[in-house]
């Protein structure tokens, strides 16, 4: 018991908690601006994988981290200017569509990557993101360091989350953008164009994923291996559900979520006797028991999954 | 620039898009391969030649196309029907496990060859169809959607096994090697080619494809399963039993994805290790849509991705390409597949 207290009463567990979240702020919140403008992304997966990819290979090169960053944002971009093309025009079947990007995107990122170290036995590592700790409120206790002395990407995702939540519900712009996820007929009628919005919304949602893939290469980790991605992708689409679909919920859920996994790596290492693979399949049976609790309740985007063609019903 | 609907797409477009798709994924994948500095031609080249050039690679090619038959009909049986299952992956490696687990019961061990295997190829797709029930269950029940569900269920299924074959099922000969008991003799599928690894589990996959033809074209339940997929309103309307239709669909699908993974362990590996499948699930996936859904044309799908990846093997030897770039034209090749079947339902007008 004193040991459970020990590991919850410990900085450098929450201080985890949102290193582990960041990667899943950024797929969620792609995830969930695809979804809300109506069209389902399981490229997540690929993107992510990719993102992590070209953040590693920019900044092995030569580039800086910012740098990096901005690259797999562009190259997100790119494949969801892909799935965009064949999901809204041409209205294919967006499951497909969205599986044959993942799978295209992480074959194409570990023949990139398999290219550019053709022989090296470990992956080469890069100089990651250092800790920002926000002068003056990084000097609170026990908050300071858990909120205020993190990465600078771990700062732009809870900006974007502020950011998105806003420009959802308070812009013109997002009101156009739900009212092409709810009914893109009548966002039609009102002279706004949904074809147009949903691509849009498409590339900046699969660029914020292939951001949290970089993330992983460049401030949570130091290099790039394949399958790094383990799922976070696919935990992502199932964190969207359990948020609603609303970015404030969805940043609880990546926290709630990175919390329980922060703690059972803990957990690990103090429990003897139990397998470790139960413990790394929590995340996976969490995201699951997460969608049973929130599937009926959930109130989906009324459009999701339905390809708009003018004049066609 | 509009697209307007055929009336009916013609059958002889319908049967050329999968070349098509194919030729622009090879031309895709062409560009990566002079990027890298080689002749695509010569690549593909050596990619047939590695593949089909020898008794050896062909062997080895139709040895990799076994279980691609499988998880590719795990794939179109379900996706006909409209049910997500892309957990083929997981339900694959738990096929492989309930073999091993069922080689260790040495009652099974004992029996006369033919009833052994028989035997443990049940339970491998006993246990395929439990992985997907699962999911299917959470749907009827909870409304919650498989498709995330199945994607992560591969995870904890890989996870399980690494479980067992480190725990229960470890084999203490293997020098500390992670990896399963090894299947009893009487279980180990008889080979097809003498001095290769090619085994009957090729036959048993081509007649699953024709059985899934049969019961797809030809029986009540196979028409039922369609109209679940085209219309589940229109189709409960007309007095199918949706429920009943989706588990019987799941059975199928699970099934044959369990099936592959028992056979990969019954007629090549011998034992079960957590690199047992190089993502054999989701290559069903696109062998189905390559396949257009059909069960037959599923045998050639997978003969083309098998004659890739294998070709693709002695191809990187030879000219330094990574042989990841099989995997980015198979994956292209769904793509532009998706592409190609558009083309043939619409016409682009001006």
């Amino acid at each position: 018991m004193s040991t459970l207290l020990d590991i919850l009463s410990s900085i450098g567990m929450w201080e985890a908690v949102l290193r582990i979240a960041t990667p899943l702020i950024f797929g969620t919140l792609g995830v969930l601006l695809c979804e809300r403008v109506g069209v389902l992304n399981l490229g997540i997966e690929g993107i992510m994988t990719f993102g992590a990819m070209v953040g590693w290979l920019t900044v092995y090169s030569g580039g800086d981290l910012w740098t990096g960053m901005l690259a797999a944002a562009a190259a997100g971009a790119l494949f969801g200017l892909l799935h965009a093309m064949m999901t809204v025009p041409l209205g294919l079947s967006q499951h497909v569509t969205g599986l044959g990007i993942t799978l295209f995107a992480s074959s194409l990122s570990y023949y990139i990557f398999r290219l550019a170290v053709p022989t090296a036995s470990s992956p080469p590592t890069v100089t990651p993101f250092k800790p920002l700790p926000i002068p003056g409120l990084s000097e609170i206790p026990f908050v300071g360091p858990v909120l205020f002395s993190q990465t600078p990407p771990t700062y732009l995702a809870l900006a974007l989350v502020a950011l998105l939540a806003f420009g959802l519900y308070r812009t013109p712009l997002g009101l156009a953008l739900r009212m092409t996820g709810e009914n893109p007929h009548a966002a039609d009628a009102q002279g706004l164009d949904p074809i147009g919005l949903r691509i849009g919304a498409i590339m900046a949602g699969s660029a914020l994923m292939a951001m949290g893939g970089a993330f992983l290469t460049l401030a949570a980790f130091n290099s790039f291996f394949p399958t790094m991605i383990q799922g976070r992708g696919w935990i992502c689409v199932a964190l969207v559900v359990f948020a609603s679909w609303r970015p404030q919920r969805a940043l609880l859920g990546a926290l709630l979520f990175a919390f329980f996994d922060a703690f059972q790596l803990r957990l690990q290492t103090v429990v003897d006797g139990v397998p470790y693979q139960l413990f790394l399949m929590l995340p996976y049976l969490l995201s699951i028991l997460a969608l049973i609790l929130m599937a009926r309740r959930a109130r989906v985007p009324q459009a999701l999954m339905q390809p708009y063609r003018r004049g066609e019903r | 620039m509009r697209f307007e609907r055929r009336d009916h797409p013609s059958r002889g477009l319908t049967l050329l898009a999968p070349l098509g798709a194919i030729l622009a994924a090879l031309l895709g994948a062409g560009v990566l391969i002079a990027i890298a500095g080689a002749n695509p031609l010569e690549a593909y080249g050596l990619i047939l030649k590695g593949a089909l050039g020898s008794r050896l690679g062909f062997s080895e090619m139709l040895t990799r196309a076994t279980p691609l038959i499988l998880t590719g009909l795990a794939a179109a049986v379900a996706f006909r029907a409209r049910l997500w299952n892309i957990g083929g992956e997981g339900q694959f490696y738990m096929g492989a496990l309930a073999v091993a687990a069922f080689g260790m019961i040495p009652a099974i061990a004992g029996l006369p060859a033919p009833l052994a295997i028989l035997l443990c190829l049940i339970a491998g797709a006993v246990a395929g169809m439990v992985l997907l029930l699962l999911p299917l269950g959470l749907r009827l029940k909870f409304g919650v959607d498989e498709v995330v569900t199945t994607l992560l269920l591969n995870f904890v299924a890989v996870l399980f096994v690494s479980l067992m074959i480190e725990g229960a099922m470890k084999d203490p000969l293997a020098f500390g090697w992670p990896q399963s008991v090894p299947v009893p003799d009487s279980a180990v599928l008889p080979k097809l080619m003498e001095r290769t690894r090619l085994h009957a589990g090729l036959v048993i996959a081509v007649v699953m494809a024709v059985a899934v033809w049969w019961i797809q074209s030809r029986t009540v339940f196979g028409m039922r399963a369609r109209a679940a997929g085209l219309n589940p309103r229109a189709a409960s309307f007309a007095g199918v039993p949706l429920g009943r239709t989706l588990i019987v669909v799941a059975c199928l699908s699970g099934g044959m994805a369990g099936l592959a993974g028992a056979i990969e362990v019954m007629g090549v590996k011998g034992y079960v290790s957590t690199d047992l499948s190089p993502s054999y699930g989701y290559s069903g996936i696109i062998i189905a849509m390559l396949a257009n859904l059909n069960p037959l044309g599923v045998i050639a799908a997978a003969l083309f991705s098998a004659v890739m990846f294998v070709g693709a093997d002695s191809m990187s030897r030879a000219l330094g390409i990574p042989s990841y770039i099989a995997d980015v034209t198979v994956a292209l090749s769904l793509l532009t597949m998706l592409v190609a079947i558009f083309l043939t339902q619409y016409r682009i007008r001006k």
